[in-house]
């Protein structure tokens, strides 16, 4: 379902990813995984659309067939793409009721469904609350606003429940919750894995891998993907070490 | 003199010549008396201009350069309920006062039974003697010298809302006074006076409005409001503000607390091509508290001043402002908010802060919150924010499915929604939630 060839992409003159190549398949779930600064995050913004970021004009992306890359963040979301945020934004004044409203509205138009009204939504969103364990006070909070770190996690996963994307990327997900918020979130993840849709689990942990097991795992190195491999990957990275992989890319330069 | 000074002038002799033409017969004494001392102030004191520094920001020049006749009688209005219904928002449950052109409209009213007590209706009847010492005994007690019109309008007192709340009651619905701007000659001026007492242990809601059924004539509504609040009171007061399109409004309400008292104030500005709301609190007792809320909503070249001022003169007061403001197109605003806490107001709780949300490069704000503080045990902080919906909020809409269009929409109205949602009562709430969110709406 998406197909990245050679990404190359920089922010403000400064390539940070140097030519990416990586297929997922319906129903997969991909772990990257990789030391800080080695363009995790970035990766996940630009298959978002961010706009941050420049895109080499070789670069391919598809998805579901269609041209990523020359959409718009938003457009892109209405394709069935969902980012889960590694900072989440606060928005005060808004409910969470009201924004995923409108955001799925927004969606299903683009999918050429009829808008839900507020009693059939709601409905809805207190379905997702209860699957994926959040309490019903979210709908009528602001989006994130004055939410814990792991309360903010775990609204991403209540949006990613209720918007139904065919991918989801999760940018660094786990990253300081502790181990209950961490199993929740998780659970969450899990609740919603289906044959029809991918993940793409970004992280700087092997520790969530524990919880949301992946089919795939690959190390993102300096802008590039490394090593690829089967879950296993994630167990001999964190027992070594992300240092272990340096000295090998750092190894494999010299003799190359 | 300057041009300047001679438009001044001009101005000042009209409100003189139209002052003449009150109706002397049958005022009680001591109204002759403030009559006189209001129209001996604004003899002495000259017309607002950009050389005095209050309105060093804010250029009324249009309205001190118009030569206003001031309405002095009723006029017939000719107007029925239908043609004011979209003001209302009680469902026939409330006190409903309607004035037209600044005088009652009993006809346009609509006056349930209310509590023992209580009193909501015109004061010129409480002027004239309702057995009603309340006008007596507090009007134009609490104003202090604020500018020119606010001396005029002491001048010119003849007809406002009159609201007395007596001891212990409690009044279940909002009182509702609309004042609306009917087709008025051109050029006219309408001197407002509303007074509002609440007794001891009293609470109310009260709600005032002003509305205009004409976009194109230039009027002036200059309205002085005088609110009391005795001990252990509480007041939830509202103002909107939705004048046409060429009408002004000047507005100075003076709110003096005395202890335990508490105050909920919530000003909203709309429409309106100069709009001006002052409000100035005096926490006159032991353990008030005031919550000054507020919303203006500014675009096209219209004007927009915030002058606000709260006064801690005894200890253990709270008090806080929270305004925020929309600025679009190429309009003007100004915020200027004082605290000041008194040498014996010692552990004075108070905060400040006014948000500033800018839609347009051409809108200006000029936000200036001020502390003055000559005790040594207080907790006071001030802020100010200006800006517009950053870059990564807007982003996260857009990964959500919606665009920068519809995601700056929904940001304004969210940026309003945080005050208008501070508003007890509901029927209002989603009126004004409403109109921001068509107002906004891509």
């Amino acid at each position: 379902m998406l197909e990245i060839t050679n990404l190359r992409a920089s922010v403000e003159g400064n390539e940070i990813l140097h030519g990416i190549d990586l297929t997922i398949n319906e129903g997969e779930v991909h772990a990257i995984m990789g030391p800080n600064g080695s363009g995790k995050s970035t990766l996940a913004q630009v298959l978002a659309g961010h706009e941050a970021y420049e895109v080499d004009e070789e670069s391919r992306v598809t998805f579901l067939g269609e041209d990523l890359l020359d959409m718009p963040a938003e457009e892109r979301a209405r394709l069935g793409l969902f980012l889960a945020f590694q900072y989440p934004v606060e928005i005060p004044g808004i409910s969470n009721a009201y924004f995923l409203q409108a955001a799925m509205n927004e969606i299903r138009v683009g999918r050429g469904l009829e808008e839900l009204d507020a009693m059939d939504f709601k409905k809805l969103l207190n379905e997702k609350m209860d699957l994926i364990n959040v309490p019903r006070t979210f709908a009528d909070r602001a989006v994130n606003h004055g939410f814990s770190g792991g309360e903010k996690k775990r609204n991403e996963i209540l949006q990613l429940a209720v918007l139904e994307p065919r991918l989801a990327i999760l940018d660094e997900t786990d990253s300081g919750l502790d181990i209950d918020a961490l199993k929740i979130v998780a659970d969450g993840v899990n609740k919603l894995r289906s044959p029809h849709r991918g993940f793409i689990i970004v992280t700087h942990y092997q520790r969530l891998l524990n919880y949301i097991v992946p089919d795939y795992v690959h190390v993102l190195y300096q802008g590039k993907l490394v090593k690829s491999g089967r879950k296993e990957l994630a167990l001999e990275l964190e027992e070594k070490g992300y240092d272990w992989l340096r000295q090998e890319q750092e190894a494999l330069a010299a003799t190359g | 003199m300057t041009t300047l000074d001679v438009s001044l002038e001009q101005a000042k002799a009209q409100y003189l010549a139209d002052l003449g033409k009150l109706p002397s017969n049958g005022a009680p004494n001591w109204l002759n008396q403030i009559h006189a001392t209001g129209a001996a102030r604004f003899r002495q004191t000259p017309l607002p201009n950009s050389r005095m520094e209050e309105w060093r920001q804010t250029n009324i020049g249009p309205i001190v350069n118009t030569p206003y006749r001031s309405l002095v009688a009723p006029t017939a209005h000719g107007l029925g309920r239908k043609d004011i219904e979209r003001s209302f928002y009680g469902a026939g449950a409330w006190t409903e006062l309607v004035f037209v052109d600044g005088y009652y409209a009993p006809d346009l009213s609509l006056t349930p039974e209310l509590p023992t007590g209580v009193f909501a209706g015109a004061l010129a009847d409480g002027i004239e003697g309702t057995g009603l010492s309340v006008v007596e005994t507090h009007l134009n007690r609490y104003l202090a010298e604020r500018n020119a019109f606010t001396s005029l309008n002491s001048a010119f007192i003849q007809d406002g809302a009159l609201v007395r709340i007596g001891r212990n009651a409690v009044v279940e619905h909002p009182i509702h006074v609309l004042f609306v701007t009917s087709k008025r000659p051109p050029d006219a001026a309408a001197h407002i006076r509303n007074l509002i007492v609440l007794e001891t242990g009293s609470q109310a809601r009260v709600l005032t409005s002003y509305v205009s059924l004409t976009d194109d004539s230039n009027y002036l509504n200059n309205v002085v409001e005088e609110v009391v609040l005795g001990p252990n009171s509480q007041l939830h007061y509202y103002k909107l503000v939705e004048e046409g399109a060429a009408g002004n409004h000047l507005g100075t309400t003076e709110i003096v607390q005395d202890r335990d008292s508490r105050l909920h104030s919530f000003v909203m500005s709309m429409t309106g091509k100069i709009v001006r709301n002052q409000v100035c609190v005096k926490l006159d007792g032991d353990g008030a508290s005031a919550q000054l809320v507020g919303l203006y909503l500014n675009d096209g070249e219209r004007l927009i001043d915030n002058p606000l001022s709260i006064t801690h003169v005894k200890p253990n007061c709270y008090s806080r402002i929270m305004y925020k403001g929309i600025l679009d197109g190429n309009s003007h605003a100004v915020y200027a908010g004082k605290v000041y806490v008194h040498q014996e107001a010692q552990k004075t709780d108070s905060n400040q802060l006014t948000q500033n949300l800018m839609l347009s490069d051409n809108a200006t704000i000029h936000a200036k919150p001020q502390l003055e503080i000559y005790a040594d045990d207080v907790k006071c902080t001030h802020g100010a924010t200006i800006g517009s919906p950053p870059a990564p909020i807007v982003f996260y809409f857009q990964s959500r499915g919606i665009d920068e269009a519809k995601a700056r929409a929904m940001l304004t109205y969210g940026f309003a929604e945080e005050v208008v949602s501070e508003i007890d009562i509901s029927e209002l709430s989603e009126r004004l939630g409403e109109y921001v969110y068509q107002k906004y709406s891509p």
